[in-house]
């Protein structure tokens, strides 16, 4: 076993190291041999230095037997790395095994990904677009009737047709879209932004044609957060570059996206799916050896329960400013009746002029409420959200190990029985078993190279991911943050502005 | 069971330009509480010869000085007088539930979140007492400022006598039993209302007390919930800054400031509470003490009117004259020296609450103006530093 462990030569990168694996825990012989495929590449994508661990998934099995010294697998593959880096290449690019799931599409985006986050990476600033959605429109009456947004796109990239658009959407537009991009990139490990929620109640007092103020508010929170959505989806490279999302923000029309309604048959898959998705999610126990991606996990976790009560919080803050508005109101209405009962005539005019000052305050208190939600509390709320696609891609990362492992089972199983064939003794149909589990191992073998190939590449994905979205977030927040404590100055120079002009009528009592 | 022991500022926010004869001058340096009881030390430092000596301090309970408060509207000599409204009872059951709330709620906050809420309670609790003594003590600088209440008797026996009242008191409750006060409540708005008014300066304050006592009532009820709500959005910036500390660690020490907002709605919240809540509790009660004089005034301007009714009687039957004469003749004293006085204590009742609201309002715009002006420059220093990090 010793002599196995010599750092293999680069062109037999894994060859050599997997050899051992004959006797029945051979599991990445046919692995590596598409490492040495397809050479050439566009692309001369970054790797960072990440990668290396990704592969600390893979040989785990390998580890079992040589065990001492790990350090040395792991120096192995630095080397194999370095050396070989051009031929990486291949991983991201069509692999010559055969698709067994649809995930081959996503292989052209990747590159296009790591294409983009490198123009990301030199230009800068470059990123110029701007979504606004705005106009809700009431179109239709009854029960069919929606709100109709304006989506305005301003932007010099040249992946766009003209510098200005504007486009009708109605809400499904935007659920439709994401159900597509969810579809496409979820299972890669892209952290998909999650669309606004739908709200039954919220729309059918629109529909019914309510004109009170909790309607426009439910109409406005949804605008701003559609808005949101939008400018989140298109701030993703690899997103912006996807034709449904050009398709959405450019066409005039749009078909209609029918199964996102929930009681549509492509609605009930999904439910069925999800409850799937939970089932398999207690079953299947993922061995984590990469310390990161355990760590990253248990952050996400707390992160994830922190916003909630974050949320939480911000919502009760919201909440009572509200309430006290309204008693500031009630209050100031006590004060005038006081003023007017008042029989000192400069007492009474200093208590009117309180009245009048506390309505002015009670205005101000719930547009400070507006901020303290629209900035706070709906940010939150899209963080809680996406914490939850996070989680997702987590999970998703979960099943494509999984999908890994068993196809390794397969290709062993598939081996027993082309052991088992050796020693038959039916001679007459023997070659005709052999050809074909034969034929069955080279396809397992296959799978197996594009298990770990996918598990490899959604790790790898992920890494990225996780990396841009903690970025955003710190930037996201500390804009809001930063707008909000604005708004807290404003409502604080607006009260000076009350108090100073009440001062003197107060002083005026004599 | 939280003891507190305070030593206490003056804040003489709802009446002024007491205590400053120099013949007679008390105050509450400090108070215990133990449980529901408070113990206030009153301190008197006195240069008039009837005391005992010229300065004491003794121990005095809420009771007490409800009960001294009490016999003053029971003696009959000061019916024509306003006397200060009562003292409340210290009340700690809002600061107490919310005590419990925050035990009941520990294990879900954090550390930092607790400490805060613990500390802010402390204060709520501290702020309580203090208004506390304030009334009390203002209670009995009205009385030691007013030329005739601050001679009396009992008053002087409630600052001086070193042992327990509790025995006088029972003794009082059995004497009068409270007999005056509850016919007073029962019976004042319509009594003061359906007396025909000979005079035009009582028809007048009539008609205003008894709109503004209730307008005053509103009032402090609306002003309460509004200084409730907003003490509720400075809790709740507690919590938020707590959380938000814990998810920026590492990027954001400027987010650690958050915790100075709800120092500031905190600040806003109590000052509120003091320089306006405050002060239209205190006037709602004593409006009702200068109701209560107006009843006693038209009380015995009913009795007036029924002994002339009976002096006509009697002279038309030739019976009892001299008796009937007598009566009348007391009844039209009573009734012309509980005017004369009651006027000279309605006038300058008003020119006290004009005072006292000015003083009030302004002092409370000043401290808005800079409370605000102090928010205004830390949220501008937090900005900058979020902005350049």
């Amino acid at each position: 076993m010793a002599a196995e462990r010599d750092p293999p030569p680069p062109g037999d990168a894994g060859q050599a190291r997997f050899g051992e694996a004959e006797d029945g825990e051979d599991l990445f012989v046919g692995a590596v041999g598409a490492l040495e495929s397809n050479p050439s590449s566009p692309e001369p994508a970054s790797l960072p230095a990440e990668d290396i661990s990704a592969n600390s998934n893979g040989p785990k099995l390998v580890d079992s037997f040589l065990d001492d010294d790990p350090d040395d697998l792991f120096a192995e593959a630095t080397e194999e790395v370095s050396l070989d880096s051009p031929e990486r290449e291949p991983i991201l690019s069509d692999g010559p095994s055969p698709a067994i799931t649809p995930i081959m599409a996503p292989r052209i985006d990747s590159t296009l990904f790591d294409q983009a986050l490198e123009e990301e990476e030199d230009n800068g600033d470059t990123f110029d677009i701007c979504i606004s959605v705005s106009d809700p429109e009431k179109v239709g009456d009854g029960m069919n009737a929606y709100m109709a947004y304006k989506v305005t796109t301003k932007t010099s990239l040249s992946v766009f047709s003209q510098n200005e658009l504007s486009v009708r959407r109605r809400f499904s537009d935007f659920l439709g879209l994401h159900s597509k991009l969810a579809s496409k990139y979820m299972h890669s490990g892209y952290i998909v932004p999650p669309a606004p929620e739908k709200s039954i109640v919220g729309m059918t007092k629109v529909k019914v044609g309510k004109e009170d103020s909790s309607s426009t508010e439910f109409v406005e929170k949804r605008r701003s957060a559609l808005e949101r959505y939008l400018m989140r989806t298109v701030k993703h490279p690899v997103m912006l570059k996807d034709p449904n999302v050009l398709q959405f923000l450019e066409s005039s029309e749009l078909p209609r996206a029918v199964s996102t309604q929930a009681l549509s048959g492509a609605g009930i898959l999904r439910m069925v799916n999800k409850a799937a998705d939970a089932v398999n999610k207690m079953t299947i126990k993922m061995n984590e050896s990469d310390a990161w991606f355990e760590e990253k996990q248990q952050q996400f976790e707390n992160l994830d329960a922190q916003f909630r009560k974050l949320h939480a919080s911000v919502e009760s803050l919201v909440c009572h400013r509200k309430e006290l508005s309204l008693n500031t109101a009630s209050f100031a209405k006590s004060a005038a009746m006081l003023g007017n009962s008042e029989d000192h005539t400069a007492l009474s005019r200093a208590l009117s002029q309180l009245a009048e000052m506390e309505e002015k305050m009670e205005q101000l208190h719930m547009d400070q409420a507006y901020a303290d939600f629209y900035l706070f509390a709906e940010l939150l709320g899209d963080y809680v959200r996406l914490l939850t696609a996070v989680k997702g891609v987590f999970d998703q990362r979960m099943k494509t190990w999984s999908k890994w492992q068993d196809a390794q089972l397969m290709l062993q199983r598939k081996r027993e029985a082309e052991a088992k064939l050796q020693y038959a003794n039916k001679p007459d149909k023997l070659q005709q078993a052999k050809d074909e589990i034969k034929e069955e191992i080279v396809e397992w073998e296959g799978k197996v190279q594009q298990g770990e190939r996918d598990f490899e590449q959604i790790s790898k994905t992920i890494r990225k991911e996780l990396g841009r979205f903690e970025k955003e977030r710190v930037k996201d927040f500390k804009s809001v943050i930063i707008k909000y404590l604005e708004s807290l100055v404003q409502t604080q120079q607006q009260l000076i502005k009350y108090w100073e002009a009440f001062l003197p009528e107060a002083k005026a009592i004599a | 069971m939280i003891i507190f022991v305070c030593v206490v500022f003056q804040l003489r926010s709802v009446s002024v330009d007491l205590n400053n004869d120099v013949s007679l001058l008390i105050d509450i340096p400090d108070a215990l509480c133990e449980r529901d009881k408070v113990k206030f030390t009153v301190h008197t430092k006195t240069t008039l010869s009837v005391f005992q000596k010229p300065e004491f301090s003794v121990p005095r309970q809420h009771e007490d000085f409800i009960w001294l408060h009490d016999t003053l509207v029971e003696t009959e000599e000061y019916a024509g007088l306003i006397i200060p409204p009562a003292p409340p009872k210290p009340d700690f059951e809002s600061p107490r539930e919310k005590m419990h709330k925050l035990g009941e709620g520990e294990a879900t906050m954090t550390k930092e979140e607790y400490t805060k809420m613990k500390q802010e309670l402390e204060a709520e609790y501290l702020a309580v007492f203090k208004k506390t003594v304030q009334v009390h003590e203002v209670f009995l600088q009205r009385l030691s400022s007013h030329p005739v209440l601050s001679k009396d008797r009992n008053f002087q026996i409630f600052l001086e006598y070193d042992q327990d009242l509790s025995v006088r008191r029972k003794n009082a409750k059995e004497m009068f039993g409270g007999f005056f006060k509850n016919m007073v409540k029962s019976a004042d708005e319509v009594l003061i209302s359906g007396v025909k008014e000979v005079d035009d300066f009582f028809e007048q304050e009539k008609t205003f007390l008894l709109d503004y006592s209730t307008k005053i009532k509103d009032s402090t009820t609306k002003a309460e919930r509004m200084t409730r709500a907003h003490k509720n959005v400075a809790d709740d910036y507690i919590h938020v800054a707590a959380i938000l500390n814990s998810i920026s660690a590492e990027e954001n020490t400027a987010l650690k400031n958050f915790t100075f907002l709800q120092k500031v709605e905190g600040r806003v919240a109590s000052d509120q509470e003091l320089k306006l809540t405050e002060l239209l509790r205190y006037y709602t009660r004593d409006i009702q003490a200068a109701k209560d004089l107006l009843y006693r005034r038209a009380r015995a301007l009913a009795d007036y009117e029924n002994s002339n009714k009976a002096l006509d009687k009697a002279r038309l039957k030739s019976k009892d004259v001299a008796q009937a004469e007598d009566n009348q003749r007391q009844c039209m004293q009573k009734f012309e020296k509980l005017s004369e006085s009651g006027k000279k204590e309605l006038t300058s009742f008003k020119g006290r609450r004009v005072v006292a609201f000015r003083k009030n309002l302004v002092e409370m715009a000043e401290l808005e103006i800079k409370h605000a002006k102090n928010s205004v420059s830390l949220l501008q220093g937090c900005i900058e530093t979020l902005k350049n990090c």
